[in-house]
């Protein structure tokens, strides 16, 4: 399968088998990430561009990188570097793909990672793009399904904010791919665009909608909750009617499959309640650890190393 | 000669006659050729005329003018069954429906005003156009223009 120097933009780019190549791969390299030592990646630099605030998505690449013997060469903040003086993104890669084997970026506009990839001479790994995409958020939460769950014939539903959730478009594309049974619940003026929806469709995934979590409790094997942003509700009591319709308490999980596994891309508010942490469905801390062994993974397989 | 009989467009020398354009696209035809008010050749146009195959459609006339690909593209995009004819001394010296292409570049101005060609990066536009409807597809961000395209023309 050939990697080697490719861009990692959008989970749209990836067939099934690159996926599950990628998955293989983190799952060979698991242990090191669970703090092992490597030199695999020895001699290697990773640039890291985060023009938006970042904590798991930069750690866990950092980590990946030193685990695995590399270095990494961090932009630092904007108001320390050439960003404050209205240098292009365009320029800034141009510069810094000079200095470093792959580049991860987070930039707040919708198709910045695919211009960049335009203008590198190394391999742009998007590490988000505005409300655009999150490829290796999905991939490290296919890892977690597949690790702590299963992928193939899944019953998983994915909760909360689905019209301007990142994380959820790409995963509920990368689902589709595995055949998995997908139930969308958000509060209406919450719902996945129907362009999106339309886009699903015509790959063949299996969509359905409701506003109800607790019909459909009983019958998922993976409980995906995200965040609701405070900022898309003008009325704050219309906020917390549809944050609270959302908060899974243990009370929740009376009648749950025993298998039945929660995850969230984190950070969360009061969608999940902390008396469901020690609960033995609560996988969101596995869930955000997976994320090195997937990173490990991505850099090794486009910086062209084998394992 | 009566009034009746009196010609509602005149044939023209040499230019290029605009033909089946969509009821009500005139005027974004106009104004993607670049027809303003003080324009120096003969310029015709007739709006909601009588067709057989469309209804209605409008027909835009231009003396001493030959369009540019990009000009052509620019009406394929509003009107895709638009007719062009080439008039060279009173006498069609072509005929061909406008293409849709496949990908337009610095055409179109992107809805998302948070898509990366909207910002000072030197990136262009670019989108790939879906026919019937004609649908435009940012490859940047992935936004879809389905109607009022001729407001989002560059």
């Amino acid at each position: 399968m050939r990697f080697e120097r490719r861009h990692i933009i959008s989970m749209k780019d990836f067939t099934r088998e690159e996926i599950d190549y990628i998955l293989d791969r983190a799952a060979k390299l698991e242990p090191l990430a669970r703090g092992g030592r490597s030199d695999l990646l020895a001699g290697k630099i990773l640039a890291l561009l985060f023009y938006e605030p970042s904590t798991r998505t930069r750690m866990s690449f950092e980590t990946a990188m030193y685990r695995l013997g590399g270095n990494v060469l961090n932009l630092g903040s904007k108001e320390a570097t050439s960003i404050v003086k209205g240098e292009t993104l365009a320029d800034m890669i141009r510069v810094v793909s000079t200095y470093s084997d792959a580049i991860v970026q987070r930039h707040p506009s919708e198709g910045s990672a695919l211009m960049a990839a335009e203008f590198s001479l190394v391999p742009i790994i998007n590490g988000g793009d505005g409300a655009g995409h999150h490829p290796t958020q999905t991939l490290l939460d296919l890892y977690t399904i597949r690790k702590e769950s299963h992928l193939d014939n899944l019953d998983i539903a994915i909760v909360g904010d689905l019209k301007y959730g990142r994380t959820v478009h790409s995963l509920t594309y990368a689902l589709s791919l595995y055949g998995a049974n997908i139930t969308l619940v958000s509060p209406p003026q919450l719902k996945v665009p129907d362009q999106i929806k339309a886009d699903l469709k015509a790959r063949g995934a299996r969509v359905r909608e409701t506003e109800n979590l607790e019909e459909i409790l009983d019958s998922i094997d993976v409980l995906y909750m995200t965040r609701i942003q405070k900022e898309r509700f003008p009325d704050p009591t219309e906020y917390k009617k549809v944050a609270g319709a959302y908060k899974i308490t243990t009370e929740y999980l009376r009648n749950v499959r025993d298998s039945m596994i929660i995850m969230h891309p984190l950070p969360r508010l009061y969608e999940i309640d902390s008396s469901v942490d020690t609960s033995s469905h609560a996988r969101y801390f596995e869930q955000s650890f997976y994320g090195v062994p997937i990173r490990m993974a991505l850099l090794t397989i486009v910086m062209g190393v084998e394992v | 000669m009566s009034a009746e009989k009196e010609l509602r467009v005149r044939p023209i020398h040499n230019g290029t006659v605009i033909d089946r354009i969509l009821a009500g696209q005139a005027m974004n035809v106009l104004k993607i050729l670049g027809v303003k008010g003080a324009y120096s050749d003969v310029v015709t146009m007739a709006m909601n005329v009588p067709s057989k195959a469309l209804g209605q459609k409008d027909i835009v006339k231009i003396e001493n003018r030959e369009l540019e690909e990009k000009e052509l593209d620019k009406i394929s995009l509003i009107s895709p069954g638009a007719t062009i004819n080439i008039i060279r001394d009173f006498e069609v010296a072509d005929k061909y429906q406008v293409e849709l292409p496949e990908i337009v570049e610095s055409m179109v101005k992107c809805i998302n005003p948070n898509c990366i060609s909207n910002t000072k990066e030197p990136v262009t536009s670019k989108f790939e156009v879906k026919k019937d409807p004609v649908q435009l597809r940012c490859i940047y961000c992935e936004n879809i223009i389905m109607e009022n395209i001729a407001e989002h023309l560059l």
